[in-house]
């Protein structure tokens, strides 16, 4: 980690392999969906790589990430129940809008600026997740490091843009 | 996206870093820039012939001495949770001080026959204690945070409940030099109702400025 702080690419990548395991074995302790436990060791690793610079080399290295990775698993649990209570998965949400007539209110429109205007009136977060991700089509890392948002935290708010958008293109449908 | 895939990018973006100072230098050198603040403002403002006065006794100097430890042992406690790795258990630190703090300040209202009634009536006075408070607090828990999110913290609630606890006793200590009475009980729930609106602020404001950045 030190050699990694200094920007040693080769001394990171061998680190954050060899961490895969203690970490994926800190996430299983408090998540028991494998998709969870996948989102919880990418969090931790982003997380690693954002406060890398306090760690201090004097300390030791475990309990520093056991304290990152205890608190990623804590947050991807909470998550997932603040999810799992408010809403309903649609996976078809995600690929394409499953009502006919949102669908067509789509193609409707031709205009990027109607879309535009659909979009500024979604929450900044979700708004930026939807930015990075699907216009920009930005890998996930790479939006969350561009925005700052988690993982976790970008794919919810991507999911809860979709659904936003698919009800105010029914509303202007209606009206 | 798969976890390799993420590696790969986290190896190919890294840069090198500063490595932050231990926690205990932060905060002492955070610490040491705001005595010389408080240091300053009393030598200017405060009233040294009431406060030897006050001073003189033993109650009142160890319930403002207890305030002030809060304060210090509070802002060490933040910077040392802000820091992956280190025990949870500091965030415990203040917890005697403000105890001892809070045991003084009852015995004063026992002192003064549980008087619910401050200087100049029911709130009086003591609504300047609350004022005072909360607008000393402010600009310090600007600076605490500016220094506290440096560590970029990944538990943002010990962070911003022992930061906001630390400064919000610290400006109860200072307002012991510019306390011309004793404590009522009224007057101690005004104290309280302050660092209590402080610490609401800031740990409802947490994540914007703790975890942004």
């Amino acid at each position: 980690m030190r050699a990694a702080q200094e920007g040693d690419r080769r001394a990171y990548e061998r680190l954050l392999r060899e961490i895969m395991p203690f970490v994926r074995s800190l996430s299983r302790r408090r998540c028991h969906n494998p998709s969870d436990v996948e989102e919880a060791v990418q969090d931790t690793l982003l997380t690693v790589h954002r406060v890398r610079h306090t760690y201090d080399p004097d300390r030791p290295f475990a309990a520093w990430l056991a304290a990152i990775g205890a608190r990623r698993a804590i947050d991807v649990m909470r998550r997932r129940q603040r999810v799992s209570k408010y809403e309903t998965a649609d996976p078809d949400l995600v690929e394409t809008f499953s009502d006919a007539a949102a669908n067509n209110d789509l193609k409707a429109m031709h205009s990027a600026e109607a879309v535009t205007n659909l979009l500024r009136q979604l929450p900044a977060r979700q708004r930026e997740a939807i930015e990075k991700l699907k216009l920009q089509e930005m890998r996930l890392a790479q939006a969350a490091q561009a925005s700052g948002q988690s993982v976790g935290a970008l794919k919810v708010n991507a999911h809860r843009a979709l659904k936003a958008l698919r009800a105010l293109m029914q509303v202007r449908g209606k009206s | 996206m798969q976890t390799e895939q993420l590696i790969e990018e986290l190896v190919s973006g890294l840069q090198p870093v500063r490595r932050l100072r231990p926690p205990w230098l932060r905060a002492l050198r955070w610490l040491a820039a705001v005595a010389v603040l408080i240091a300053l403002a009393l030598l200017g403002f405060a009233n040294w012939a009431l406060v030897m006065q006050r001073m003189a006794v033993p109650r009142i100097a160890l319930e403002c001495a207890a305030a002030g430890l809060t304060g210090l042992t509070a802002v060490f406690a933040a910077f040392m949770c802000s820091v992956p790795g280190r025990s949870p258990r500091w965030a415990a630190l203040p917890l005697p001080a403000f105890s001892l703090w809070l045991a003084v300040s009852g015995l004063g209202c026992l002192h003064n026959g549980w008087s619910l009634h401050g200087p100049n009536g029911f709130i009086g006075d003591s609504s300047h204690c609350f004022g005072f408070i909360v607008g000393v607090s402010v600009p310090l828990s600007i600076g605490l945070f500016a220094a506290l999110r440096r560590a970029r913290p990944i538990a943002l609630l010990p962070v911003a409940a022992l930061g906001t606890l630390g400064v919000a006793a610290l400006a109860d200590f200072i307002l012991e030099f510019f306390h011309p009475f004793d404590v009522t009980v009224i007057d101690l729930a005004l104290h309280l109702a302050g660092i209590a609106v402080v610490m609401g602020i800031g740990i409802a404001l947490r994540r914007p400025i703790l975890a942004a950045g």
